[in-house]
């Protein structure tokens, strides 16, 4: 077997491994789909439970209007504003309550208020405070703080201490504290605080886009679809956002990855 | 050289060091020898500025010494190279050859940790510590999993040193190649 033909069957060997389970779930829709239709005899079952060839046609039609790309690349936008800014925020906060018992006893009851309150409340009350365009970034935000928060803090306080009294004693500046024992022990949380945060900043800002419907906004265009029952169109846009969900995530993790290469699992 | 005058240090109320004083010769080797749980570790971390001394006086500004620690402590995801970049100045990383040379390690300067044997990586951290610019080196049982005669020939380049090394040491060989040995006993840490 040459080398060329191995490199060629081991992404095939990967694909077939995943290939089930998505063909599984798609099964289980298609066959859901036509138990409906048999109930429903032909009465409309895309009112309640579209064919996926319905929602793939759907979607297809969709992705030939400047709108759609337009809502995805401005939901993309506010997605990462708001991941970015409670990433940083979350990272700097557990920073400082890890270092600051005072400031851990008054910042962490606040944090787990935010984790604790229910989204919808937040959503409104920020639409009352800033402007609609503003609000799905900052509730992405306000979503993904208190992960980054528990997650990093965790982190912080597993740092090796035998290697945190070697920085000590071979008088490590705090840069080389940071970047030399910190960041690489942080890498499992920064790892797992990127992919719950992803997921949550997706959520958390397209609902606050179906409740304050900015414009263009794929949360604005699932409203849209629920207003006008145009139930195959709702599940496209839902797929989209799960797929723009998916491939950030991934795409971050393999930044984060090359970023962090030989640090530890 | 005085390291250490009426030293007390102890723990949970025990009296570790207790008036404890030590000079050492201002180069070479001086061997400290003892039973296990004497104070042997706890004396080289108190000159390192670990351990706060409850009374007493150091000579020697802690900022000044250079500590072997019992264990490795090797960073994981640092290569043999950049462990010792890492407590070098910059201008002075044209010294990492000559430094993995001293303790044998040439060319392992890209292996991680993970890739070292327990010999290698006891001679790694032993490069790192004598990385640093220091008026004393702690060196607490550098020779741990190193086979007899590599132990030798670096204890021999140890003596060459421009600052005295204290040295922690339960093999024998060691003895034959120090300028001085201090038998002690203890708790609390005593000369004999």
């Amino acid at each position: 077997m040459t080398p060329s033909t191995m490199g060629f069957r081991e992404p095939l060997k990967n694909l077939l491994q995943r290939l089930p389970a998505p063909a599984f779930w798609l099964g289980v829709w298609q066959l859901s789909a036509f138990l409906v239709d048999q109930r429903l005899e032909g009465r409309g079952n895309e009112l309640l439970l579209p064919y996926p060839a319905t929602v793939l046609a759907s979607l297809t039609s969709l992705a030939g209007e400047a709108v759609f790309w337009e809502s995805v690349a401005a939901s993309l936008l506010r997605v990462l504003a708001g991941l970015a800014a409670g990433y940083c925020l979350g990272a700097a906060l557990a920073a400082l309550t890890c270092w600051s018992a005072w400031c851990d006893r008054l910042l962490s009851p606040a944090i787990r208020v935010v984790r604790a309150a229910p989204v919808a409340s937040f959503i409104l009350l920020v639409l009352l405070w800033t402007g609609r365009d503003t609000v799905p970034a900052v509730i992405a935000a306000l979503m993904v703080l208190p992960v980054v928060w528990d997650s990093l803090s965790q982190g912080i306080r597993a740092a090796d201490p035998k290697l945190l009294e070697l920085g000590r004693a071979y008088r490590f500046s705090r840069g080389k504290l940071l970047t030399l024992l910190y960041l690489p022990s942080l890498r499992p949380y920064l790892l797992s605080a990127l992919t719950t945060g992803t997921g949550l900043a997706w959520k958390s800002g397209v609902a606050a886009e179906v409740l304050c419907l900015p414009l263009p906004a794929l949360g604005t265009q699932i409203y849209q679809t629920k207003y006008y029952l145009e139930i195959p169109d709702l599940f496209a846009w839902t797929a989209v956002t799960v797929a723009l969900s998916l491939i950030l995530e991934r795409l971050l993790r393999c930044g984060a990855r090359r970023w962090a290469r030989g640090w530890p699992a | 050289m005085n390291l250490c005058t009426d030293l007390t240090v102890s723990y949970g109320g025990k009296a570790v060091l207790e008036r404890f004083s030590l000079s050492v010769p201002g180069r070479g080797i001086t061997l400290l020898r003892g039973p296990s749980g004497c104070g042997k570790t706890t004396l080289l971390r108190t000159l390192a500025g670990l351990e706060p001394p409850r009374g007493g006086h150091l000579a020697l500004d802690p900022r000044e010494t250079a500590l072997l620690f019992q264990e490795d402590r090797l960073l994981p995801w640092r290569t043999a190279r950049q462990q010792l970049a890492d407590v070098l100045p910059r201008p002075r990383w044209e010294e990492i050859p000559a430094l993995l040379e001293q303790v044998e390690l040439t060319g392992a300067e890209d292996l991680f940790p993970s890739q070292l044997s327990g010999g290698m990586g006891r001679r790694l951290a032993l490069a790192r510590c004598l990385a640093l610019p220091a008026r004393l080196y702690l060196l607490d049982e550098p020779f741990a999993g190193v086979d007899s005669s590599r132990a030798a020939r670096i204890l021999e380049r140890l003596a060459q040193l421009p600052a005295p090394v204290l040295l922690v040491s339960h093999e024998s060989e060691t003895a034959a190649r120090a300028a001085r040995i201090v038998e002690l006993d203890g708790p609390p840490l005593s000369i004999l």
